[in-house]
C-alpha cells in the first residue's frame, strides 16, 4: 500500500495545488487523505481507482478548511483569480488520459528564484513523496535544518508568488535546463555517497519527466544518462572502483539497452544537448569490452561537442585524457600541461591523478609520485585516499 | 501582486546615467511599461552626491549628513512598481528593463500586502 502512495502522492499534490493555488494547504489535505486510506482500506479495501479516491477525499477536506477559515479562503480566492490572469488557458493535457500537473509542479519546485539546494530538497519532497525527516537524511543533514529549508523556500513561493505553470515555448529553452540539473543533482548525490535509493528516486523522476514531456530530447538525454551510469553500479561496489578496474560482467544489461535506446532518441532530429552527448559517452563506455576495445576517437569527438555546448575545465580534463587513450600518453599530458593554470583544475583532484596516471605510462616516475601525492592532498573521501595510496605504492 | 523593480546602476557614466544603456532604451521601455498598463509608479533617481542621510538619535536629535557615497558597486539609480500577477511575469519586466543591463542590476521584490 505504501507503493500507491508514493506512486500517487506527486500526482495528488499538483492537482490540489492547480485546484486551491496553495502549496501549504494541497500538503496538508494530500496527507489528512492518505491517513484516512491508512484507517479505511485495510477494513474496506483498497478502492478501484485509489487516486481519484485520494483526490476526492482530499478536495473535501480543503473545502471543509476552506468553509472554517473565511479569511484564508478570500485569500486562496485572490490567488485564484490572479492564477487565472496570468494563465487563462488550462493547463494542457499532456497526456492523452488524464490531465496530469505534475509538469507544472516539477517547474515551481525547480524556479531558478529558489536557492538550488532548496530546489532539490522540494523536488524530493514534493514529486518523489519523501517526507522531510527522509530528505534530510538523503542530504545528511539534521531534520531540523531541512526543516526550515523547505519552510523557507514555501514561503518565497506564497509571498513572491512563484507561479505553478509551465514556460511557454519561448521561455523553456532557458527554464528546462534548471528543472533538468535539479533531477540530476539528485542523482550525482546519490552517486558520489554510494547512496542507490537516492540515483533510484532521481531515475524515477526523470521516467516522469520523460513521460510528461515526450517531445525534449533533453529530457531522454538525462535519462539515458542516469540508466547508463547507474548500470554499472554493482560494479563499483561501495569502495571507488574505476571503470578500468570494473568487472564488466556485473553491469546491468538491461538497464544499458534502455539507456542506449534513449541516447538515439536524444541524438536525432537537431542539435544534440549536453545530456545527450554525455549519455552517448557513458553508452559507448557501457559498450565496449574493455579499455582497449572502447571506441576512444569517437568518445574524443563526443568530448569536443560536449566542449562546444558546455565550455568547462573538468569537461577538458575529459578530453585530454580520452586523447591520451587515442593517440598516446605524450599528446594527453600535453593538452594536461596546457590546463595547469586553471584555477578550478589546480584543486581538483582528478586532474593531478590523471597527470600521474600519464607522467608515469612514459616513465617519468619521480614526476608521477609528486603528482600522485599532490593527488592525495585533495582528494575528498577516504576511499579516494585509499585508491591512490595503492597507485603510490604500486 | 505589486512588485517592486529596484534598479541598481552599475557603472554610472559622466552624465549620471548607466554606461550600457541609451536614453532611447530608457524612454522605450518607459512606454512599454506604461502600455501594458502594468505601472503603479516608477521614478529615476537623481544623482547620488545630491542624496542625503537623516538619522534620529536615541536622544530625539536628528542627525545630517551628506551622502551616503557609493561604497559598494549597487547604487539605486530608480524603481518601478508593477502589478503584474505572479512572479514570472515580474521577473520578465525585470530582465526586459535597460537597468539590467552590462554591470546593472534589478531586484525584484513582493510589496508586503498587508490587507489579504
Amino acid at each position: 500500500m505504501a507503493g500507491v502512495f508514493r506512486e500517487e502522492h506527486g500526482r495528488l499534490l499538483a492537482a490540489l495545488v492547480r485546484r486551491f493555488g496553495d502549496l501549504d494547504l494541497a500538503e496538508e489535505v494530500a496527507s489528512e487523505a492518505v491517513e484516512i486510506a491508512l484507517t479505511r482500506w485495510p477494513v474496506d479495501g483498497v478502492p478501484p481507482n485509489p487516486g481519484a479516491w485520494l483526490m476526492t477525499t482530499a478536495r473535501r477536506r480543503a473545502v471543509d478548511r476552506l468553509r472554517r477559515d473565511r479569511a484564508y479562503a478570500e485569500r486562496l480566492a485572490v490567488l485564484r483569480v490572479e492564477a487565472e490572469r496570468a494563465d487563462p488557458a488550462p493547463a494542457a493535457d499532456v497526456g492523452d488520459g488524464l490531465p496530469d500537473e505534475r509538469l507544472q509542479l516539477f517547474f515551481t519546485c525547480a524556479h531558478p528564484a529558489l536557492p538550488a539546494e532548496d530546489r532539490v530538497a522540494l523536488t524530493l519532497r514534493c514529486l518523489a513523496g519523501m517526507t522531510t525527516p527522509e530528505v534530510a537524511r538523503a542530504f545528511l543533514v539534521p531534520v531540523e535544518t531541512m526543516a526550515k529549508r523547505i519552510t523557507r523556500a514555501k514561503k518565497k513561493i506564497r509571498e513572491a508568488r512563484i507561479p505553478f505553470r509551465v514556460p511557454g515555448a519561448d521561455e523553456l529553452p532557458e527554464r528546462l535546463p534548471g528543472v533538468l540539473q535539479v533531477v540530476y543533482s539528485i542523482f550525482t548525490e546519490g552517486y558520489a555517497a554510494h547512496r542507490s535509493e537516492l540515483a533510484e528516486e532521481a531515475i524515477r523522476l526523470a521516467r516522469i519527466l520523460r513521460a510528461l514531456m515526450p517531445a525534449e530530447r533533453e529530457v531522454a538525454g538525462l535519462l539515458a544518462l542516469l540508466l547508463l551510469v547507474h548500470a554499472r553500479r554493482e560494479a563499483r561496489g561501495d569502495e571507488l572502483v574505476l571503470l578500468e578496474e570494473q568487472d564488466r560482467a556485473l553491469w546491468d544489461r538491461a538497464m544499458i539497452a534502455e539507456g542506449t535506446r534513449l541516447v538515439e532518441v536524444a541524438l536525432t532530429g537537431g542539435r544534440p544537448g549536453p545530456y545527450g552527448v554525455q549519455a552517448a559517452i557513458a553508452a559507448l563506455h557501457d559498450e565496449a569490452a574493455d579499455l582497449a576495445d572502447t571506441d576512444w576517437p569517437q568518445i574524443v569527438a563526443l568530448y569536443e561537442v560536449l566542449l562546444a555546448l558546455l565550455p568547462s575545465p573538468v569537461v577538458a580534463l575529459n578530453r585530454a585524457v580520452a586523447v591520451a587513450m587515442r593517440d598516446g600518453a605524450e599528446a594527453g599530458l600535453a593538452l594536461l600541461d596546457e590546463l595547469a593554470d586553471d584555477p578550478q583544475l589546480r584543486s581538483y583532484h582528478p586532474y593531478s591523478t590523471a597527470r600521474a596516471e600519464l607522467l608515469r605510462l612514459l616513465g617519468r616516475d619521480s614526476e608521477a609520485a609528486l603528482a600522485f601525492r599532490r593527488a592525495l592532498e585533495l582528494a575528498g573521501t577516504e576511499s579516494e585516499r585509499a585508491h591512490l595510496r595503492r597507485k603510490l605504492e604500486g | 501582486m505589486k512588485y517592486m523593480l529596484l534598479i541598481n546602476a552599475g557603472s554610472i557614466d559622466a552624465s549620471g546615467g548607466a554606461a550600457e544603456c541609451s536614453v532611447e532604451d530608457w524612454m522605450a521601455y518607459d512606454k512599454d511599461v506604461r502600455e501594458a498598463g502594468v505601472l503603479v509608479s516608477g521614478e529615476s533617481l537623481a544623482d547620488l552626491v545630491t542624496a542625503t542621510t537623516v538619522r534620529v538619535g536615541e536622544d530625539g536629535k536628528r542627525l545630517v549628513t551628506d551622502g551616503p557615497f557609493a561604497e559598494s558597486r549597487e547604487v539605486l539609480g530608480g524603481f518601478y512598481v508593477i502589478d503584474v500577477p505572479d512572479l514570472d511575469a515580474a521577473l520578465d519586466w525585470a530582465a526586459r528593463c535597460p537597468g539590467a543591463r552590462g554591470s546593472g542590476s534589478v531586484v525584484v521584490r513582493p510589496v508586503a500586502d498587508f490587507g489579504a
